[in-house]
């Protein structure tokens, strides 16, 4: 490493003066292909920002389609002249849009906002270091993750569209190409290879992020002085380096069982479309451990950094010191820790050894004992304070209420017997979405509101932001609470419309609601959208801390 | 606001669970009794600890929020003896109903089938159920992947050499008689499927290369869905059959009139 490298990751211990490189000359340097970590946090941040308003879209679409599967959207066919001929969703395209939600939301949004984003602009500012460890490599991660995206939204625009297989994609539908549905070829193959580039860029956003942490801080910062929000996101680079480590490989053989003759997950005697195939030996069962070895931890990757964001909020607004320090950290790492040995929860159904799911179970619920701290925990932290009501506190607030309504019905889909009806069913959606979607989508928003005014220098609407929380928080419960009933009738997920199943006749009431829940939750967000970009330019010029926080951030004289 | 919100979603969740008006089918065995009874104790426990923390979280909002923008306010750092407690109690209770539950997991998944329990093979491909049942002879007869047509009604690829397979019976809807074991021998020649009959309460993938066995019992006749829970492809929604649980000898009669109609046995004189 050159020295003038050394000097601008403030990695000259010799001297602490702060060294503030001067922004680099010229409109790409500066905001294109950056090595500033403000500037990057911010791409990551509206890169998620628009792959959310897309993914929202694709949701609309489907909950649209589910409360009347015949109606003619003229439109539609304009977009999708295949898949929605006369203007009527055809289930392949109603199961490619539900696979691009979930990946778009996954990966682009939660994986990236509260990592990436927040991450790479406060980590630095918080432990006092002058950037990331790795600037170039910073870049490259972001331009990566970009690439990774435009080569998903690929997917399509190729023949035959994007794939329908579920954001999970279980092979041998997802391995045997385009016999097994519209999508299953050229568009599955973009988007392993868009996965695999995802992958690559989490890999060194990792390592970034890891190493600024371990080497970075402030000479007199001690790894148990670290505001909750950096214990956040270390735990989550720490996930990060495995779990995509796992992904990564297992999305090359998948590729290769499609294109290159292997059979890692094929077995032998397919027939697939009345065609035998030449494939023997494998199993499709290790595609779902590679998979979940990944895909549990995932959601600790989107929910720990927002834990970290509430924990600091909370405290923050409360005017107090956070409640059981240690417990949190030792709860974060608990949780990072436990969350690699309990995939198998996923597979209570697969066919997997039924003894295994005996203890995966049992590991499933002990970690609901770290997350139950948590809570615990959050409100100790209010109990005693003077609680200052902000748009950033409600959104604290509303995280924990939905953690709580989210986290609670795992200790119903934990247990092997009773995963045995619920698996694949609504329930399972409501789940989810409650706790990994919206709960971290919550610390997303708090986050946002808490941090803009260090991000532009200005202040948010706080009435516009007000009156987003109370629809937001009303809407998010109105969607994802009956979903939880539908899947105690049995719905199975993933199913384009509910016409062949007498017993599913009886939810239509329940999934209107839904729907129209829904529409007027993405309603509000474009009022969101709107105080986004009014406040940038217009919103009142912020003070250099706002809300009286305590963390590093707000002293640092660093803006972008 | 945010005590009053916390509260208006809390009481319509319960409210909306509590209704009564969307929830379980029937069960239609002992298995899935049992399984009732778990779920309730579970749902009620859940429901319990859902309405105590969104109370608790209301509570101190409420309680502790100032007006305006308050100022610095030091407190409690924590409370370890409080903190082992809460940790005891929610360990207790949740690996505690896991292990609850292991008795109605192992009743499905480790128990051996009783002897003369019947076999019946299932094999799913999109978007479609066959089952296969064993004749007169007690065997199945031999099948070759080769031979497996959809177009010559051949879904099993029965051999018709093999004299073993003369006698089986090949039907897309599952036939059992009430209250005999049965052993679902369940196979995927595709992609994955899933074997899912609600009113037992059990769900089962269908996995290529594997030969899964499930086994079950229903005590009351009639007529319930098989819904595919595992995405199968652009058909999965539409890939339905119906298990019929039928008294043991109306199921006799039906096996009886099926093998004269495939020949293998003769009509008894009609009068």
């Amino acid at each position: 490493m050159a020295a003038g490298d050394l000097a601008a990751t403030g990695r000259d211990y010799g001297s602490r003066e702060p060294v503030v490189a001067a922004p680099p000359p010229g409109f790409v340097r500066r905001w294109i292909f950056s090595t500033d970590h403000k500037v990057i946090g911010k791409q990551y941040y509206f890169l998620a920002l628009f792959a959310a308003f897309l993914g929202m879209a694709l949701s609309l679409l489907m909950r649209w389609h589910l409360i009347d599967p015949d109606r003619k959207i003229a439109w539609l066919e304009k977009l999708w002249p295949e898949g929605a001929a006369g203007g009527i969703m055809t289930p392949e395209l109603y199961l490619s849009l539900m696979t691009m939600h979930g990946t778009i939301m996954v990966f682009f949004v939660l994986t990236t906002v509260p990592q990436s984003g927040f991450g790479n602009y406060f980590l630095p500012l918080q432990i006092g270091a002058d950037d990331m460890a790795f600037p170039r490599l910073n870049m490259a991660s972001f331009w990566t993750t970009f690439v990774s995206f435009l080569v998903l939204i690929a997917a399509f625009v190729v023949p035959g569209g994007a794939p329908l297989g579920g954001w999970t994609a279980y092979p041998p539908l997802s391995g045997v190409g385009a016999i097994a549905g519209p999508g299953m070829g050229l568009g599955m193959d973009l988007w392993i290879v868009s996965i695999a580039l995802f992958c690559i860029a989490s890999l060194m956003g990792a390592i970034n992020f890891v190493a600024t942490l371990v080497d970075l801080r402030a000479p007199s910062l001690g790894l148990m002085q670290l505001p909750l929000t950096c214990w956040g996101w270390f735990t989550t680079a720490m996930i990060s380096l495995l779990a995509f480590a796992v992904l990564l490989p297992g999305g090359v053989l998948l590729l290769m069982d499609r294109n290159l003759g292997t059979s890692f997950f094929l077995p032998a005697g397919l027939v697939v479309s009345d065609r035998a195939l030449q494939h023997s030996g494998g199993s499709p069962i290790l595609w779902q451990h590679l998979f979940w070895f990944f895909g549990h931890p995932e959601v600790y990757i989107a929910i720990l950094p927002g834990m970290g964001f509430v924990s600091t909020i909370l405290s923050t607004f409360a005017r107090k010191p956070i409640f059981g320090y240690r417990a949190m950290v030792y709860a974060m790492v608990a949780i990072a820790a436990l969350g690699f040995l309990v995939w198998g929860h996923h597979m209570f159904v697969s066919g997997m050894n039924p003894y295994s799911a005996i203890a995966f179970s049992l590991i499933t619920m002990t970690v609901g004992v770290p997350s139950a701290i948590k809570t615990f925990n959050w409100v100790g932290t209010l109990w005693g304070g003077k609680l200052w009501i902000t748009t950033p506190s409600l959104f604290a607030l509303g995280f924990v209420s939905l953690f709580v309504s989210g986290g609670i019905t795992g200790i119903l889909l934990g247990q092997p017997a009773m995963d045995m009806y619920f698996h694949d069913t609504y329930f399972v959606v409501g789940h989810f979405h409650l706790i990994m979607g919206v709960a971290a989508v919550f610390a997303m928003f708090a986050g946002t509101y808490y941090w803009f005014p260090k991000m532009f220098g200005r202040m948010m609407n706080e009435t516009l932001g007000k009156a987003h929380f109370l629809v937001t928080f009303l809407g998010v419960y109105a969607i994802f609470v009956p979903m939880h009933i539908a899947g105690i009738v049995g719905n199975p997920r993933r199913y384009p419309d509910f016409k062949e199943f007498e017993f599913l006749a009886d939810l239509k009431f329940l999934h209107t609601m839904m729907t129209h829940a829904a529409m007027s939750t993405a309603a509000i967000q474009l009022v969101f959208l709107f105080n986004l970009f009014w406040s940038m330019y217009r919103g009142s010029v912020a003070p250099a801390n706002p809300w009286h926080a305590t963390t590093r951030e707000w002293s640092s004289d660093e803006y972008e | 606001m945010a005590a009053v919100l916390v509260w208006v979603v809390t009481a319509a969740t319960l409210a909306l669970f509590l209704s009564g008006r969307w929830w379980l089918p029937e069960a239609i065995n002992a298995q899935a009794r049992s399984w009732d009874s778990h779920f309730n104790l579970t749902f009620w426990i859940m429901g319990a600890v859902f309405a105590a923390a969104q109370l608790a979280l209301s509570w101190v909002v409420l309680r502790y929020r100032s007006s305006g923008e308050p100022v610095a306010e030091s407190g409690s750092h924590g409370n370890n003896k409080l903190e082992l407690v809460w940790m005891g109690a929610a360990a207790v209770v949740f690996v505690g109903l896991s292990a609850l539950s292991t008795a109605i997991w192992a009743g499905v998944h480790l128990e051996r089938a009783p002897a003369g329990a019947m076999r019946i093979e299932a094999v799913a491909k999109q978007f479609a159920w066959n089952f296969r049942y064993q004749g007169p002879d007690g065997k199945f007869g031999r099948v070759k992947p080769e031979l497996i047509s959809d177009a010559n009604g051949n879904p099993f690829g029965l051999d018709d050499t093999d004299e073993a397979g003369r006698d089986d019976i090949t039907m897309a809807a599952l036939r059992i008689p009430a209250g005999t074991p049965v052993v679902l021998e369940m196979q995927s020649r595709d992609v994955l499927h899933n074997f899912f009959v609600r009113e037992l309460r059990i769900k089962q993938d269908l996995v290529p290369g594997m030969r899964i066995p499930l086994r079950f019992s229903a005590d009351k006749p009639g007529t319930y869905e098989v819904a595919c829970s595992e995405l199968c492809g652009l058909g999965h929604h539409q890939m339905r059959t119906q298990l019929i649980v039928m008294g043991k000898e109306e199921f006799q009669k039906w096996q009886q009139e099926t093998l004269q109609q495939l020949g293998v046995i003769t009509a008894p004189e009609s009068r």
